[in-house]
């Protein structure tokens, strides 16, 4: 019975609000992704330059680090499979794929540092390797990420012990053990954080073995 | 049980909208927020981030503010255009202002205080889908009147940042035994690394709802004796 009793009132009723049209919905949301985005363009703008200039001090503090302090570093960009000065035309001086070498005062190379990684027990390592690519010892690494176990495996970033264990150690290759060793080439693990520990060395072995190589092709094609 | 006369004298010319949170002096908007409709431990809302982000008391600092402008931004901006904004696209219109204003506290975040960006990782971005916000959005902001609505941003962003520090002052002191990255104990002290680690948020999360309940339920056992 309700369903005819409605002809009395006013015939518009049920509709809710009226009905927005299309158009005006399609306006209002163009409007608001539009404004939005002119917004973000803006702040995007704004925020890059301090963004680089962090990510880019990052990266050479890190250099420096593994390298103890060196007085020079200079930069070789890796091109196809290639080292070469310089970059091509258009790509970004971040993204690239770098090796730094640092020289001390008296312009001597000290080693050669570089950005590498490897899945760990959580997600990836990536370390920042410092070697001297003429007897293969190591100057020293920095964990730039990780997300080990907190307590366990983070202390590869944070227990400054573990990584004095490897200063020095030849890498050919690098081996872990988890007792105490002077052996040159073996690293002692962390209780508790084998798998972590053994990430590290899996990465100073990995950035040793790609990039040496690459560096003597580089050196005997007569760059430098 | 309010009358209209009395709802007019609080926000006089607001037209009372359909599910509309009843008419309460500014102070009161504000203030719920905090105590009687705290986001996270009473409305339980917000508990990812909270979970997540709460071992360090320099996390919680971050993500409190980040969600705090977000929040009085997106409440004033979609309050002072609920009229303008068509109720079939409302929503997708709010997830819109509320993700411009996350991006541009990630971005800054990223610019100006890089290492705190590291470690809160994707929970800044991911404000875009915390429920507070939409949820204070569609429950109050786009009902209500600008004044009203940043009163209560303010309030549930305060009230987020207050649950957020006291999880991460407890898990912090405990789990590193630092405070703010200061060490408090000492070399001797064994720090219990379990409270940095997920089940130590869940126990720190149970622990302090417990508390609020207890409170809560004393808060009423006094209400029904006075009421006697």
């Amino acid at each position: 019975m309700s369903g005819h009793e409605h002809s009395h009132g006013a015939p518009a009723a049920p509709t809710p609000d009226a009905g927005s049209s299309t158009a005006r919905l399609l306006f209002t949301l163009a409007f608001f992704g539009s404004l939005g985005g002119g917004i973000l363009a803006y702040t995007y703008q704004q925020t890059l330059t301090p963004i680089r200039k962090f990510a880019g001090e990052k990266v050479e503090a890190a250099v420096k680090e593994v390298l103890g302090g060196p007085a020079t570093i200079d930069t070789l960009f890796l091109v196809g499979d290639k080292l070469s000065q310089e970059l091509p035309a258009g790509a970004d001086v971040l993204e690239a794929t770098k090796l730094f070498i640092g020289f001390n005062e008296a312009g001597e190379r000290i080693g050669v540092a570089v950005e590498e990684w490897t899945p760990g027990f959580a997600a990836e390592v990536r370390l920042m390797v410092g070697f001297n690519p003429t007897t293969g010892a190591l100057t020293g690494f920095k964990v730039l990420a990780q997300t080990e176990t907190p307590g366990l495996g983070d202390k590869i970033a944070k227990d400054t012990s573990f990584a004095s264990r490897f200063m020095g150690k030849i890498v050919n290759p690098l081996k872990g053990t988890k007792n105490p060793t002077t052996d040159p080439s073996t690293v002692q693990t962390l209780t508790g954080a084998t798998i972590s520990s053994k990430a590290v060395i899996k990465v100073i072995n990995k950035a040793v073995e790609t990039w040496k190589p690459r560096l003597e092709a580089y050196e005997k094609g007569g760059g430098k | 049980m309010t009358a209209i006369g009395v709802e007019i004298a609080v926000d006089a010319p607001e037209p009372i909208v359909p599910g509309a949170p009843s008419p309460q002096p500014l102070w009161l908007d504000f203030w719920r927020g905090i105590a009687d409709d705290n986001p996270v431990m009473i409305q339980m809302l917000g508990l990812c981030p909270t979970m997540a982000i709460s071992n360090q008391l320099s996390n919680g600092l971050g993500m409190g503010a980040a969600t705090l402008f977000v929040l009085v931004c997106s409440s004033l901006l979609i309050s002072s255009l609920r009229k303008v904004i068509p109720n079939e696209v409302r929503l997708a219109t709010y997830i819109l202002i509320i993700a411009t204003f996350v991006t541009i506290s990630d971005l800054v975040m990223q610019a100006y205080f890089p290492l705190l960006s590291r470690t809160l990782g994707a929970f800044v971005p991911l404000i875009v889908v915390n429920c507070i916000i939409l949820g204070r959005a569609e429950a109050f902001a786009g009902k209500v009147g600008v004044r009203r609505a940043v009163a209560d941003a303010f309030g549930q962003g305060f009230g987020f940042m207050v649950a957020l520090l006291i999880m991460c002052i407890v898990r912090e002191v405990i789990g590193s035994g630092t405070f703010l990255g200061f060490q408090l104990f000492g070399p001797h002290y064994e720090p219990w690394v379990f409270m940095i680690m997920p089940p130590g948020g869940f126990l720190t999360m149970g622990l302090m709802f417990l508390t609020m309940g207890w409170w809560g339920e004393r808060k009423k056992a006094k209400l029904a004796e006075v009421a006697k």
